[in-house]
């Protein structure tokens, strides 16, 4: 060590505060995106200043899953597909903490999607931070709902015939409150926008499209993961509040990233205090008029 | 520094020197820091480390300007950047490196 070093004020990387340091080096693969969505989220819940105690940290199952395990805050490594499950009973047990829920494109929308789409529809309030890999890391690299039409998988050797999923553009239509996408790249604005999504109340999503070498580039020829970030990155273009749906994962020049929702709508907890109130009207609002009863034909 | 229009207060805007610091073990050879660092700080060590990946090394300390890209782009938390102490910062400005 230098004799300027040695002055230096801090010897340990300033994310050791919010890490399993013991745990590390983690089990990602070199040049795998995930680590760095991983710092984003470390980042964002630093500048954030909520209380440390307040968080709680959900995963299922996959590569990112594992990110869980690396996290030093309240965290839970959850069964396949179960994260949203699993937070929204946190949720409802300890209202006032902050739960984050970070997992894979196949945990969150293949097995997951059922609860993805109604913890959005119901405003559950939580963060949901996917990282889009467009595959199946762990298990070696099989066709996900978010694969590009045409890439190859293990399960798609001659490519893949879906459509896959815009799951920004899902996550809006379901009423989720924050939406927005960045590549694993524009690590600033991905820092805000989860910053951003950890202050929103309710259902709030943020996709991150990161490089997964091992599984998916190798397949498609693209074994550098620089290469990855690089072909995500310069394909994409900023829109920010554009309509969702015309938020497009399109690899020639049209990859949308930006913020495309930012609203305010009650949440689930909101909704069912209410109802316990009796503050709610009696549905139908406009009420049933009982001598009308069976004096209109049918048909 | 190259400025696309020279500011006018050139000479009285100071940069920040910065020292990167390479935790050598943790580093999986993915060279994110080496491509994005603008300034040519880093390069690739021809050392191995103990799991048997190359690890950045930095050649131009001088032209660190602390931004922390390095930082943050790594996947495996291997490298940060911070500010360096006023003794070795002599009023570094914008005139200095390229
Ligand atoms: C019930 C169940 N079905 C299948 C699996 C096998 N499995 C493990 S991880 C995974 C997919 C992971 O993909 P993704 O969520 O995209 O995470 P990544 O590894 O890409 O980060 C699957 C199908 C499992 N563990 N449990
Ligand atoms: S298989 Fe892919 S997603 Fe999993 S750690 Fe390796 S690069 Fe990352
Ligand atoms: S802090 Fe910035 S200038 Fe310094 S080495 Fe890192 S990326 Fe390069
Ligand atoms: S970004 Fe990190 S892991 Fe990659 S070469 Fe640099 S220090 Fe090593
Ligand atoms: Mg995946």
């Amino acid at each position: 060590m230098s004799a300027q070093q040695a002055t230096l004020p801090q010897a340990e990387h300033p994310q050791d505060a919010l890490l399993r340091t013991e745990r590390i080096p983690h089990i990602w693969c070199a040049g795998c995106g995930i680590g760095i969505a991983f710092g984003s989220l470390m980042s964002a819940i630093t500048k954030s200043e909520i209380p440390r105690d307040d968080f709680a940290v959900v995963s299922g199952i996959g590569c990112t899953g594992r990110l869980a395990g690396y996290i030093h805050l309240d965290s839970f490594h959850t069964t396949h597909g179960r994260a949203i499950a699993f937070a929204t009973g946190l949720k409802l047990a300890r209202p006032q903490g902050k739960v984050i829920v970070a997992s894979g494109d196949g945990d969150l929308l293949a097995i997951g999607g059922n609860h993805f789409i109604h913890a959005a529809r119901r405003n559950m309030d939580m963060t949901v931070i996917c990282v889009n890999n467009f595959n199946y890391g762990m298990t070696g690299g099989q066709l996900a709902p978010s694969t590009p039409y045409g890439a190859k998988t293990t399960t798609t050797p001659q490519g893949s015939p879906d459509e896959p999923f815009n799951f920004c553009s899902l996550a809006a239509s379901c009423g989720a409150t924050y939406v927005a996408r960045w590549t694993a790249l524009h690590i600033r604005r991905l820092t805000t926008a989860i910053a951003e999504a950890l202050n929103k109340k309710g259902f709030s999503f943020v996709e991150v499209i990161a490089p997964c070498p091992t599984a998916f580039g190798r397949r498609n020829k693209i074994r550098r993961s620089l290469d990855l970030l690089k072909l995500y990155y310069d394909n994409s273009v900023v829109k920010n509040h554009i309509a969702p749906g015309e938020a497009t994962i399109d690899f020639d020049n049209n990859l949308v990233v930006g913020k495309f929702v930012d609203v305010e709508r009650p949440t689930f907890l909101d909704h069912y205090a209410a109802i316990n109130r009796g503050e709610v009207e009696a549905w139908p609002a406009t009420g049933v008029d009982a001598s009308a009863a069976g004096k209109r034909k049918a048909g | 520094m190259k400025f696309w229009r020279e500011p006018l207060d050139v000479d009285q805007i100071k940069v920040t020197q910065g020292v990167v610091t390479v935790l050598e073990e943790r580093c999986k050879g993915c060279e994110f820091c080496i491509s994005y660092c603008s300034r040519g700080v880093l390069v690739m060590s021809q050392k191995f480390n103990r799991k048997g990946y190359h690890f950045p090394e930095v050649i131009e300390p001088k032209l660190c300007v602390n931004c922390h890209f390095c930082e943050v782009i790594c996947p495996e938390f291997a490298i940060f950047s911070q500010e360096a102490p006023e003794a070795a910062n002599p009023g570094a400005s914008a005139g200095q490196g390229d």
